[in-house]
Parts: structure tokens; sequence; C-alpha cells
């Protein structure tokens, strides 16, 4: 396990009545790229505000590289931020924006105009080192913000939803950019978004966070395959969530009778939620059910809407086990299912994730 | 459209393309900017009316006078034209009294400017109803006479005074203010601190203080992001301020009158003074032109000056 870069021990922020961080543990390794998740309102840029010093923990521990820094102002901390919409200078041009950062750390000029230089070329806007912010688009300002934390070389980089004020084409570009970027440079990103689908493309580890608390911590695939709660499995993705009991022998009886063989650790008698993602699900018609591999679980419902999205159709299937909503990839020679058919839908149990209610 | 069945070698005419709904949706376009254009004129007009007639005019004829001669009598012959007026400006003892009026009214900015920053800052740091109260606060003495006011300052500064009953008491000896350029510099600096706060709140009740932390974050300690940052970036407010406290502290008349006394002449009563008692308009005309043009070049140098910041 490499060295750990940014540790909160216990890190909880109050403000007034409003608990806005609960008690967090987190360890973030050296040269990871970590995304903390989460909707607004749940603690994520707090938390982030807290590590960059504009924030004072109420109480608890923020150590970089082992050095405690809980509370110490910004400007002593070897961090720098990206912030939300950028916080350009707009009263200096982009090279004296660039240079801010070395200049107060007293840098030889000489020195500094290498670097910054350098930090443009890196972001590919060496040619309007003398625009002011305002003459730059809304991506370009995106990089020179990045520019100006990247090159004081901080040991973590913190990024407060850099890609939120860019349209959707720019924002998936700049993804892969900043992921390449984040892989050459080596220096530790943690990343806060409310998108999804950025911190699964993105990161090396992510972690969800709901109402000030830190609900998961893992991998892309961990977190999306294997949600440990009701929020994450919900937030993360779209995903089908059937109400079930553990009988006595460990298998899940959902309602309608529907008995699935699952793994895991739950007592007998729990209410437990099982989760399963629209993608993972299998239509067939309810008279083809033969066709179905004999490991599989199923249950057998009605179709409802069928709506396509293009790379993809949606049905909307009843069963007495509840509502589930199944994902067909859309590829030639593609079956399509009619309102109102009887359709078994069946999936890999492996697929099926358990959670507690 | 139409182009394609003309021929070559004849420049095809725009022609509006068929059905004459179009035609009459571009009359209906026109029309509409032409009504809006008249709307915003007639909006404009008792604005521009009372300004041509009450102010553009008289300061034509102030113009006019300027150049005008003065009889033995006293009376203003609109005759024999000349600049006699204007090379009087040159005189030392005018000079001398531009030259006081153009410090004190800069004493009077700076100070204003001093002591308003931080106020200011203070202000619009604040939460939005603590912000409104101590904006009320700062309206307050605009609820009393201005000439009240300064006469109180005249009860303040007099030699029965507290401050100097104050001053002998503790044995500092008398203090003589009052009738010093100094009583008018604090009568104006009282009179027109608002102007200076107003402005200066509003830039930087404006400020983005995410620019504040991104300095602290880049290694700039408090001081320095204040310099770096929140100066340059309010600096529409000082410039305001600094030119609503400047012009009126220049061409000051009642504060100099009634705490400067007979020493402490500044242009104000300077000119008031060539209408009355010396009764030599054009000179006084003269000196209201200078007057106007310093304070409108103070105002094409804020313009500029704001301008280049934004």
């Amino acid at each position: 396990m490499a060295e750990s870069a940014v540790q909160l021990t216990g890190v909880t922020k109050r403000f007034g009545d409003l608990v806005a961080v609960d008690n967090i543990d987190l360890d973030i390794s050296d040269g990871e790229f970590f995304s903390l998740l989460g909707p607004s309102g749940c603690g994520k840029t707090t938390t982030l505000r807290m590590i960059a010093g504009f924030e004072y923990p109420t109480s608890g521990s923020i150590k970089i590289h082992g050095r405690e820094v809980g509370l110490e102002p910004p400007d002593v901390r070897p961090v720098n931020t990206v912030f939300q919409s950028y916080a350009l200078f707009p009263h200096m041009n982009v090279r004296e924006n660039v240079g801010f950062g070395l200049l107060m750390k007293k840098v030889e000029s000489s020195e500094i105009a290498k670097r910054v230089e350098r930090a443009l070329d890196m972001v590919q806007l060496g040619r309007r080192a003398d625009a002011l912010p305002e003459q730059l688009s809304g991506g370009q300002q995106q990089r020179v913000a990045l520019a100006r934390a990247l090159v004081n070389e901080p040991e973590v980089l913190l990024l407060d939803e850099p890609l939120g004020a860019l349209d959707l084409k720019l924002r998936q570009a700049m993804q892969i950019e900043l992921k390449e970027l984040q892989e050459r440079v080596g220096i530790t990103f943690i990343y806060v978004t409310h998108d999804q689908e950025e911190a699964l493309t993105m990161s090396d580890r992510l972690g969800v966070m709901h109402d000030g608390s830190l609900l998961q911590v893992g991998t892309p695939e961990d977190i999306y395959e294997h949600p440990r709660s009701r929020f994450v499995a919900d937030f993360i993705g779209e995903i089908n969530l059937l109400d079930g009991t553990v009988g006595s022998d460990g298998t899940v009886v959902l309602k309608g009778g529907y008995v699935l063989p699952l793994d895991h650790q739950i007592g007998a008698g729990a209410a437990v939620n099982v989760a399963l993602r629209p993608e993972q699900l299998h239509l067939v018609l309810a008279d083809d059910s033969d066709l179905i591999p004999p490991n599989a679980s199923r249950l057998v419902g009605t179709v409802g809407r069928r709506v396509y999205f293009g790379e993809s159709y949606y049905y909307e299937v009843t069963s007495e086990a509840g509502a589930l909503d199944v994902r067909q990839e859309n590829r030639p020679g593609l079956t399509l299912f009619e309102p109102g058919q009887r359709v078994a839908v069946h999936w890999d149990p492996s697929a099926a994730a358990m959670l507690e209610e | 459209m139409t182009s394609t069945l003309a021929p070559e070698d004849e420049a095809p005419e725009e022609r509006p393309p068929e059905g004459t709904e179009v035609i009459a949706h571009e009359g209906l376009e026109a029309r509409a900017a032409i009504a809006e254009r008249r709307r915003g004129f007639f909006l404009g007009l008792p604005a521009m009316v009372y300004l041509t007639l009450l102010f553009v005019f008289p300061f034509f004829i102030v113009g006019v006078y300027s150049f005008a001669t003065r009889s033995a009598t006293g009376s203003t012959r609109l005759s024999d034209w000349n600049i006699d007026s204007y090379v009087k400006l040159f005189d030392p003892l005018v000079v001398g009294i531009v030259w006081r009026s153009f410090w004190i009214a800069l004493l009077t900015t700076v100070i204003c400017l001093v002591v308003a920053y931080p106020f200011a800052y203070y202000i619009a740091t604040r939460s939005r109803a603590t912000r409104n109260v101590l904006l009320v606060f700062v309206m307050i003495p605009f609820w009393s006479n201005f000439l009240i006011r300064t006469y109180a300052w005249r009860f303040l500064l007099g030699s029965d005074g507290p401050i100097a009953q104050a001053s002998e008491a503790l044995g500092l000896g008398t203090i003589r203010v009052l009738f010093t350029p100094v009583a008018v510099a604090i009568g104006l600096i009282y009179g027109f601190l608002p102007f200076m706060i107003l402005p200066l709140y509003a830039a930087i009740e404006r400020m983005d203080w995410r620019l504040v932390e991104a300095a602290r974050d880049l290694y700039a300690d408090g001081w320095t992001a204040f310099r770096k940052v929140t100066l340059p970036l309010t600096k529409s407010g000082i410039l305001a301020g600094s030119l609503l406290v400047f012009v009126p502290s220049f061409g000051a008349y009642v504060t100099p009158e009634i705490l400067g006394g007979a020493k402490t002449v500044m242009l104000g009563s300077y000119v008031v003074r060539q209408f009355q008692q010396a009764r030599n308009w054009p000179f006084g005309s003269a000196l209201s032109i200078v007057i106007m043009v310093i304070m409108l070049a103070a105002l094409v140098a804020r313009q500029r000056g704001g301008a280049k910041e934004l």
C-alpha cells in the first residue's frame, strides 16, 4: 500500500446547529485520483475546503503526508485548489495568474517565467499568456485554473467541481485530459463532484457522501457493483430495488414467493433490498423460459412501457416482486417486446447486491 | 432564392420572396424599433429639458460673462470681450487660494478614504440584516440640516467648546482649531464621509471572495491577498468615492465659511465674494469655469481608470 497523502480522522464540521461533515475517516494514498461524490449539500465541498484550509474542522485531525495541518491557514499548506468556476484573478493576465503562487513563494523571477511557460504549454495555452481571463472561453479558463494550481507542484491538488460550468462535449474531453494529466504529473488529486459518471470514469477510488457522512469508499467497480447501502445504490447509476426477507435457510424470499439463493451474512428474518442494475437483467418471453440458463435467477412479469434511448431500450416490467426497469442493449437482430406481453426477467445470481434495510 | 432564375449577366435583384406576410412583418419590426426609440426619448425628455434650461444654459451664460468687462462701477458690460479675467487667475493671491483649496480637498479625500475603507469593509462583510442597519446609521446625519451640523462643529471646536476645555483641563494649554484649515478639513471629512463609504461599500459588497481564497490558496498571507486582490478589485469604489469627496470639497462654500474664518478662504467662498462684495462678475465667472474644468478633468481621469480596470 502506498504512503498516505491525506488522512482524515474523525473530522466533523458544524455550522451552528448544522452538522455539515459528520465524523469522517478517510485515507487517500499518494498519487491517487480520489473523488468525493454526493448530491449538493452532502458535505463534500466542506470536506475539500477543510483540506484546503478555508474552513477549520470543529473536531478531528487532518494530516497531509503525516503532518497535522487541520488548523493551519491555507497559505502554509502544501495543497492547491482548482475552484468551481475557476476564481481566476480578473485583473491579471494568464501569465500573472499562473505565476501568482510562485511569486508569493518568492521564487526567482526567471525561474517563475520558465515554470509558467512550461505549465501553460502543458495545458496548451502558451499562446494566450497575455490574455485576460475574460477573453478566454470557459474551457480555456478551466485550463488556466489548472495550470495556476499545478505550477506550484503541490503535494495534493484539490478540485471542486471543476468541470461543472462546461458543456457536455467539452466536459467529456476535459475528463480524459484531466485523468491523463494526473497520471503524468503523479500528484494526488482529490476531486469533488456530484456527477456520478465523472466520478466513475476518472477515479482510482471514490467516496460517496450523504448528509455529512461518508457512506462508502471503494473503486468505481466496487461502488457500482457492490453498493452497501440503499443511498449509494440509488445515487450511482440506475438500480432496481426489490423488497425481500432472509429465510431460515439463508435464501432471500421476495414478494410473490420468489426465492433467490444469495451469498450474504445477514441473519434470518431480516428485511433486505435486493439491488439489480437494469443492464444486468435479461428478458425472454415467458413461454420461452427454457432458454434461460439453469442457474440464473428469474421472475415473471408483464411488460409495461418501452422507451427508446438510441443505444438501448428500456422496459418497465411489473411483477409480483415489484417493478423492474430492464435495459436491453440495442444491437442488430434484437427481439423487441410489446407492452402487455408476459416475460421472464432473469439474471446471473452474482449480479444481485444485498442491502440491509 | 430567386437569383437562380435571373439571367447571368444581370445582377440578381434583391427581391423579397413571394407572399406579403414577410413584408408586413418587416414593416412591423421597423415601426416597433421607431416606437421604442420614441418612447425612450419621451421618458428622458423631462430630465433633458430640466438640465438644458437650468444647467447647460446658465453654464453657457457663465462662460459668456467670463469674457465680459467689469465697468468702474462694478456692473458688467457685455462688450469689449477680453481674457483679462483668465489672466487674473495667475495672480499669486488666486493661485494661493486654488492651492489651499486643492490640498484641503486632497487631505479630506485621503482621510475619508483611510477612515471609510475599513468601515465599508466591515459593513460589506456582515450579514444582510446587519448591513442594512449599519447603512442606515451612515445615512442618519443626512436627516438633519447640513448647516446646523456644521454650526455644531463651530461650537465643538470653538474656544469655549468641549475640546478646548478638555485640553485646558488636562493642562495641554489652549488649542485653537476653529478658523484654521484643520477645522475646515474636519468639517469636510465629517460632511462627506458617507459619500466615501457608500461607493466603497458597493464595490466591496460585489467582491467575489473566492478570489481572496484563491490568493490564500496560492500562498498569499491575509495582508498580501488584500493588497493584491481585494484592493485592485475595489478600485472602482475607491475612485468613485474619492471623486465624490474631492469634487465638492474643492468647491466647498458652507463649511469653509463657517469653520474657516477670514484666513482660510477657499475657492467657493472666493467665487461668492467676486459676485457679491467685489462685484467682479467676469472674474467670478472665470473662476467658476476653472473649477468646472478641473472637476471635469477628474471625472474623465476616473472614467479612463475605470475603463481600464474593467
